[in-house]
């Protein structure tokens, strides 16, 4: 049973009856679920929760859905000590949440299975989104997972793997021909038009709450304790926004102590409007268009930027903007210290959290999880050029000795760590 | 006739313009504004646009091209 009571408007504070609606009549803010927390409090507890099964729906109790769920088993993913890389970076309790192993390998399948089954639930039949990647993914394969239709709009430029996995789930995957805000607008006009369940428009207030998740768990797995400090990669901003949620909802039920945890922020610096606005001490961000490698998190106009500075300011985190090369080396030095291969996205976290620990932002002591939201093998392009070519060798020992011995002294990893 | 919800960026150059009232004089379009924001750092404001589609179309090629940023309500709705 959910414990979902209305849509509320983040702006203006009127309510209204859960349905497929998003943007409040009055004032166009953004809708989000509000629940009947006094009731929820009754039912859950840590108990109740470490029955579950080993995915998000363990925290059912904590979604807007009352119909059985779409469910690949998303989340519950490991939260790793990152002794490597922490002990590289100077900290002595970092923690990384490894969303790549989601079941489309990103954490929009968080999002997607609370999304479709609430899709389910008000009787669509076709699942659609405006997506770099990730979300067509997740809504490609859920939308199988259902016996959905799905439509997944994204930019035609996008990485090969992102397109062939949405293909490859049967759903209709439209390239679109035009700039991130192009695809955006013929998004946005067709949810108007079309009867479907636009995860990320319609659904959206629903959809989001998917990513709450992530802070359950990660406190859940922390032996029911928040952390001190959580490094998140910004693109609308709405994950950040919801891990901070998740947090504030266990501690409103009971389940954790008060909440301290500093939320700090990470963007690619061709695509940074909240960084940029944090950095100026506003909450007012200027939108920008998009130029970086890292295009899972290319929102120039993101929509939860707003929020997300409250919190910044509110938590007392800090905002980390990296170039390109930086996403690059961020990759390498995440797969080279801790065996994790993440998109770009993870390249702009890693980057982002050495940039926030040499600007004072992070203090050593603290527990920090960094949150890896995507497995690399979707983004091969952007590291294929920074990696040495393979060592080609004839099948004998004097070719491969002759090989070695050419190999050495050439391209050192990016941790400068010797091979043994 | 149509109905078109967005939201307006302006640059700091236009701010002192009237755009919205212009939009409404040079085109069969009624304006009614929602939110906004105007400081000297970012200026915004969500509306709502009412006329014919064409004439939709016409307004919001014609504010786009005075350097007004045009998106929809939502903002961006496009996601990794």
């Amino acid at each position: 049973m959910s414990f979902a009571n209305a849509l509320r408007c983040r702006e203006c504070g009127r309510e209204y009856p859960l349905s497929p609606n998003h943007v409040c009549e009055f004032c166009f803010g953004p809708l989000e679920v509000v629940y009947d927390y006094e009731a929820m409090a009754k039912k859950v507890s840590r108990k109740s929760i470490a029955q579950g099964p080993l995915s998000v729906w363990r925290y059912a109790d904590f979604l807007p859905c009352e119909g059985e769920p779409v469910d690949l088993q998303a989340g519950f993913t490991p939260l790793i000590p990152a002794k490597n890389l922490g002990g590289l970076l100077g900290l002595k309790h970092l923690y990384l949440k490894n969303d790549c192993v989601n079941p489309t390998w990103s954490f929009k399948d968080r999002v997607v299975t609370v999304a479709a089954t609430k899709a389910r639930e008000f009787g669509f039949t076709t699942l659609a989104c405006a997506s770099t990647g990730n979300l067509a993914n997740a809504v490609s394969a859920h939308a199988a997972r259902a016996g959905l239709e799905a439509f997944v709009f994204v930019p035609s430029d996008l990485e090969a793997g992102k397109l062939l996995g949405s293909k490859i789930y049967g759903a209709n995957l439209v390239a679109v021909d035009g700039s991130y805000d192009d695809v955006n607008r013929l998004c946005a006009e067709l949810g108007d038009r079309y009867k479907w369940a636009f995860v990320n428009i319609n659904i959206r207030p629903y959809y989001s709450e998917g990513s709450k998740t992530l802070g359950y768990e990660v406190a859940e797995q922390l032996g029911w304790r928040a952390p001190d400090h959580c490094v998140v990669p910004l693109a609308s901003g709405s994950l950040y926004g919801k891990i901070w949620k998740g947090l504030q909802e266990l501690t409103k039920l009971g389940l954790i102590d008060a909440v301290k945890t500093r939320m700090s922020g990470c963007q690619a610096a061709g695509c940074s409007p909240i960084v940029t606005a944090w950095e100026n001490h506003t909450f007012n961000f200027r939108p920008v268009r998009p130029k970086t490698i890292a295009k899972s998190l290319a929102i120039g106009n993101p929509a939860d930027g707003y929020y997300t500075l409250k919190i910044m300011a509110e938590s007392n985190g800090a905002g980390a903007a990296v170039t390109d090369d930086e996403v690059v080396e961020g990759i390498r030095l995440l797969a080279e210290t801790e065996g994790i291969f993440a998109e770009t996205a993870g390249g702009v976290t890693v980057s982002g959290l050495r940039h926030l620990v040499q600007a004072g932002h992070v203090d050593p002591d603290e527990v920090v999880v960094a949150f890896i939201t995507g497995a690399g093998f979707k983004t091969q392009e952007a590291v294929e050029n920074a990696l040495p070519a393979a060592i080609h060798v004839q099948p004998t020992i004097a070719s491969f000795e002759q090989a070695l011995a050419a190999r050495q002294g050439e391209s050192a990893p990016v941790t400068g760590a010797a091979s043994s | 006739m149509a109905r078109l919800r967005v939201k307006f960026t302006f640059p700091p150059d236009l701010v002192r313009e009237p755009i919205i009232w212009e939009i409404g004089r040079r085109f069969d379009l009624v304006t009614n504004i929602r939110r906004a924001d105007i400081t000297a750092e970012v200026a915004w404001a969500t509306l709502e646009i009412d006329g014919e589609e064409e004439e939709i179309e016409r307004g919001i090629k014609w504010v786009t091209e005075k350097g007004v940023r045009v998106d929809p309500v939502e903002d961006s709705i496009i996601e990794g």
